[in-house]
């Protein structure tokens, strides 16, 4: 067969020929300097790549060559800590061969090939093995256990299973047909890794967030959807929770967004501690970097690498909390491959299978027990910012990513241009989880989680519509029951669902805590309620001590929270003597 | 890539600044183009399409004339690239870095491709050193620090460029080591550049700084290669010989413009308002070339500016830009009618590298949370001030009177201003706001930020 040669270029995508005996989604290289494509379209003898380099330079009649297979990603020990780019290629390895900044054409495997780690088999030869089956183990990081498993798709008899240190390359096992399995096993990053069974979402995946634990709380295993504004603090939150949510595993996609934020992920991250565990950070944390500057083709592969490396630490029985930021720049990467190839556009220049690929990517989201033995149950969570243009959640990909997710944390403009962080909007925001998941919290947290969540919505509601009619008549035109419930609903806004992020103290609030702040602004409500009832009057409250009080409880040291909502407490108990004289 | 050149005789076809190629052979993505006819000037051009079949051909200059069939088109094999070196500062270039000195042409250091290559994000260095502007709503509110892209966001008549003179006139890099400046023009009329240079030459930032115009009156197709030439020449003065480069653009609205007009001849399907859907794409390609490098010593700041048609920030053109940025910096009509110069709104104004520049060691220990309070208390006066045009000053509550009242102050003493300040002045100025309130209105401020103030520690030095 005539090798087949270069016949159009144009931005990230190119056409060659003759390549009739190509598949689709398979992996190619491109011209002289072997840029990495995939096969997207096929016509004829004509075949269609994505490319995931930079394309300029590319000279008509270069020569294109099929690998025979698709984009596939390396699993195994050493994927902690590492920082990928979208198609798997570990940056800092990048950089030692093509410098500061980076070059089409550089080739390097996700895991150092030369890596050696000490392998505790869990099997011995005899053993029937089939896919999921723990075949041993190695420390992957410090207390970090990796279970190497037998891949999807294989069964047999063990012949051998040794103990020792093994590089990435040597067998570990050998099953009595010859086959050997090592410590990688490969994965097309398209195919969700499969699963013996999928569970009900009946437990939190905690964030140490307040406004999400207690109003919107997101389930282990869910999808959750933040859509927001430009600089409404959607990179914030996810950075907050792969520091400080309840996972065992991070896995961070950066998807065509800023390269300082991922300086400042690296920078801190190797810093600091996760609260669990006392170990850096970086220790139970995967990046897959594609800022939006990198090739455009490589972002929309970004989410695929990130949520198969997430689906393999969930198959060893780890909960996993996937992070993506921002699922719009990867649908708009899908759009701008689609109108190169002159696809009918849908909504928006969408292509029309836009919610397709979006519904495929959330589903694999999901707790569920894992393949083989010992019976193990894992989780990945996806939480997936979108960038909204001008703001406007009716777009196709807000909308899309609405319909199959189980939560939205409605970011607002408004309250971020007030610096009222994080910038939810409670009235737009919701959680389909929540009502399931009381359970645990009233289990785990606060006898009464259910009401003070239910409450505390209803005061913030209530807050809203005063605040509409003050707006209108004046706040010294209403009643003095009106003027108190405003301020509650501030209380609620201001200390318990304010939550700063550079805030050491109350960056991440523990659900104990976030129970004492939301019980103590409706303990503030029902005693100033009764004052008024017997007959103070509203200019009587003296608010200022228990706002202070309450902003004392909010950014006390953890181990002194609870002291400090006692004098709050005491403070909210003392409205009455200090309204009497 | 230097390859031998062809010379195809007569072109398919042409629409606006595009030009058609038919039955073309090794052709590159990128390549640069020159294309005769007689009796017309030389025209340049770029391929940004190639086919074997059809290969489309972006034209620089104005293609009023251009005769497809009888022009020579010339395949030069290279991929443009610019002269740079720091024989270039004090000088100043067109958009595709052609002098406009009257003085030969530079021969510089190296010669390097305008696309450039995206930066490692894992050699990236997180900025946090703080440019002190000389503006208090940015240094206090907003802190700019080195490698980071903050834009102006402007209005039409707004004085975006004017604020973007006064931080070149104004800014200390760290250190105190001057900055280089490279400012690039793309659309501006003749008056605004003018204006700016103006400023330049009395600020004596002149014999630093390298200018590259491409005006109103020159072809709009070289407004997208004038910041690449800009960027690539910033990005070799910061990261070969150590310079820390401050890049102001204007008007990027002019830019996105000239991407529309390019995408609707090469018949694209149209996003937001006609606009390409591969624009932040594009856009990121430039505002991505800020930032410092590990192990060099350099910098790369930007600061683009650009229009909100009709003052709409979500237009797609501010949309996508505060998308990439790390903050933006938004002008407002209201403030500007009332004489508050520069009109800086602060709410809708940002710096996400605030953090990193500010704080204990950096600036001031209680930076943070004055911030804050300023904010909390400018928005309560804000909305003060709508709720007293409806129910009237009476109407308030007390702390929303003494909000309102403080908001005044605050866009007239504190963002207002018309001589440089140091950061202690700005600091001062702030707390001198803050304290006209009771403690009870200030719960952004700590107890130990409180015990700390200015005046109480004046009065016990007393
Ligand atoms: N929880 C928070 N606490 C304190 N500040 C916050 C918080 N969330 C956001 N901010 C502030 O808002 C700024 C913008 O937030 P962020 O960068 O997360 O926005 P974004 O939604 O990711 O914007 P973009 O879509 O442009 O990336 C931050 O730099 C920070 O100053
Ligand atoms: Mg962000």
């Amino acid at each position: 067969m005539s090798t087949a040669r270069l016949t159009r270029v144009s931005g990230a995508l190119a056409e060659a020929e003759p390549l009739p005996q190509c598949a689709l989604y398979e992996l190619a290289r491109v011209g002289q300097r072997g840029l990495l494509a995939e096969v997207i379209r096929l016509r004829g003898p004509t075949a269609t790549l994505q490319i995931y380099e930079e394309t300029a330079g590319l000279v008509l009649g270069e020569p294109v060559a099929p690998t025979g297979a698709a984009l596939t990603v390396g699993l195994g020990p050493g994927l902690l800590g590492s920082i990928l780019d979208g198609v798997g290629r570990p940056l800092g390895r990048l950089a030692e061969q093509s410098g500061d900044f980076l070059a089409p054409g550089v080739t390097a495997e996700t895991l150092d090939p030369e890596s050696r780690w000490a392998f505790t088999p869990a099997l011995a030869a005899g053993a029937r093995v089939s896919p999921g089956d723990v075949l041993g183990s190695v420390e992957e990081r410090p207390g970090i256990r990796h279970s190497i498993l037998v891949p999807p798709g294989i069964s047999g008899e063990l012949a051998r299973l040794d103990a020792g240190t093994f590089s990435l390359a040597d067998p570990v096992a050998t099953l009595t047909d010859g086959r050997t399995l090592g410590l990688v096993q490969r994965w097309p990053v398209r195919r969700p890794r499969p699963v013996a069974r999928r569970l009900p979402d009946d437990r939190p995946f905690v964030t140490g967030q307040r406004v999400f634990d207690l109003l919107f709380p997101a389930a282990e295993g869910g999808s959750i959807v933040v859509p927001g504004g430009f600089g409404t603090g959607k990179t914030v939150i996810e950075q907050s929770l792969a520091k400080y949510g309840d996972a065992d595993i991070v896995v961070y996609v950066g998807c065509g967004e800023r390269g300082n934020e991922m300086a400042e992920v690296l920078h801190e991250f190797p810093r600091l501690t996760d609260p669990a565990t006392g170990r850096s950070l970086m220790d139970r944390t995967v990046m897959v970097v594609n800022t939006s500057n990198m090739p455009v083709a490589a972002r929309e592969a970004s989410i695929y690498l990130g949520i198969t490396i997430a689906e393999y630490y969930r198959d060893m029985g780890y909960r996993v909390a996937l992070l993506a930021d921002s699922l719009s720049r990867w649908a708009e990467a899908l759009r701008e491959i689609s109108a190169r190839l002159a696809e009918m556009p849908g909504e928006e220049g969408y292509p029309t299978y836009l919610a397709t690929r979006l519904g495929q990517f959330f589903e694999r989201a999901g707790r569920v027990t894992a393949l083989g033995s010992p019976s193990r149950t894992g989780a990945v969570t996806v939480v997936a910012a979108v960038s909204p243009p001008g703001g406007d959640f009716s777009e196709p990909v807000t909308q899309a990513a609405l319909r199959i997710s189980g939560a939205l944390w409605a970011l607002d403009p408004a309250l971020a241009h007030q610096r009222q962080f994080p910038a939810v909007d409670w009235s737009m925001s919701y959680s389909l989880y929540a009502r399931r998941l009381e359970t645990w919290f009233e289990s785990q947290a606060h006898s009464d989680w259910g009401e003070l969540r239910r409450e505390t919505l209803a005061l913030l509601q209530r807050g809203q519509e005063l605040r509409d009619i003050a707006g209108l008549v004046g706040p010294e035109a209403l009643q003095g029951t009106d003027r108190l419930l405003l301020e509650t609903a501030r209380v609620i806004q201001e200390f318990v669902l304010g939550q700063s992020a550079y805030d050491s103290n109350d960056a991440h609030s523990p659900v104990a805590k976030t129970a004492l702040l939301a019980g103590l602004a409706l303990q503030l409500q029902r005693h100033a309620q009764a004052l008024l009832a017997s007959g103070v009057a509203f200019e009587q409250l003296d608010l200022g001590p228990v706002r202070r009080a309450l902003a004392l409880v909010r950014s006390a040291p953890v181990a002194a929270v609870e002291a400090r909502a006692a004098e709050a407490a005491f403070c909210i108990a003392g409205l009455s003597r200090a309204a009497a004289t | 890539m230097t390859r031998l050149t062809r010379t195809y005789h007569g072109a398919s076809g042409a629409t606006g600044p595009l030009l058609f190629l038919k039955d073309t052979r090794r052709v590159a993505l990128g390549e640069w183009v020159e294309i005769a006819q007689a009796d017309q000037p030389l025209r340049r051009g770029q391929v940004i399409d190639a086919g074997e079949d059809t290969t489309v051909i972006q034209v620089l200059d104005e293609t009023l004339g251009l005769a497809p069939a009888r022009a020579a088109i010339r395949l030069t094999g290279n991929v443009p690239t610019a002269v740079v070196g720091r024989e270039l500062l004090g000088r100043s270039f067109n958009g595709v870095g052609q002098p406009l000195d009257e003085l030969p042409p530079p021969i510089g250091e190296a010669l390097l491709p305008v696309a450039g290559a995206p930066l490692n994000p894992a050699r990236r260095l997180r900025p946090t050193d703080r440019i002190e502007t000389g503006v208090s709503a940015i240094d206090g509110l907003n802190t700019l620090v080195r490698g980071q892209k903050l834009p102006v966001f402007s209005g039409p008549g707004l004085p975006g460029l004017e604020l973007a003179g006064r931080i070149v006139e104004w800014s200390r890099a760290p250190g105190a080591r001057p900055f280089a400046v490279i400012f690039v023009g793309m659309g501006l009329t003749a008056r605004e550049a003018e204006h700016f240079l103006d400023r330049f030459q009395r600020a004596g930032a002149m014999e630093r700084s390298i200018l590259y115009l491409n005006q109103a009156r020159d072809p709009s197709i070289e407004r997208l290669l004038a910041p690449r030439f800009a960027l690539t020449q910033a990005e070799y003065l910061a990261f070969e010989t150590g310079l820390d480069v401050l890049v102001v653009m204007a008007d990027l609205t002019s830019y996105c413009e000239t991407l529309r007009e390019v995408a609707t001849a090469r018949q694209e399907i149209p996003g937001r308002r006609g606009f390409p859907g591969s624009m932040y794409t594009d856009l990121a390609t430039l505002l991505e070339r800020a930032g410092i490098v590990e192990g060099r010593a350099g910098s790369v700041t930007q600061i683009p500016i650009l229009t909100m048609p009709d003052d709409d920030i979500t237009h797609p053109i501010p949309d996508l830009t505060g998308y990439i940025t790390e903050g933006q910096l938004v002008l407002s009509r209201e403030l500007h009618r009332r004489g508050v110069e520069p009109p800086i709104d602060v709410l809708p104004s940002l710096s996400r590298l605030m953090n990193a520049g500010i704080g204990p060691g950096r600036t001031v220990p209680e930076h943070r949370e004055w911030a804050n309070q300023l904010y909390a208390s400018y928005t309560q006066g804000r909305e003060a001030r709508l709720m007293a045009a409806i129910v009237g000053e009476a109407g308030l509550s007390e702390p929303d009177r003494r909000a309102l009242a403080l908001a005044d102050r605050f866009e007239k003493e504190f963002i207002g201003q018309q001589e440089r300040r140091d950061l202690g002045q700005t600091i001062a100025i702030g707390w001198a706001l803050l304290e006209s309130l009771p403690r009870d209105d200030l719960l952004r401020l700590s107890e130990p930020t409180w015990d700390a103030r200015p005046s109480r520690l004046t009065q016990e030095s007393r």
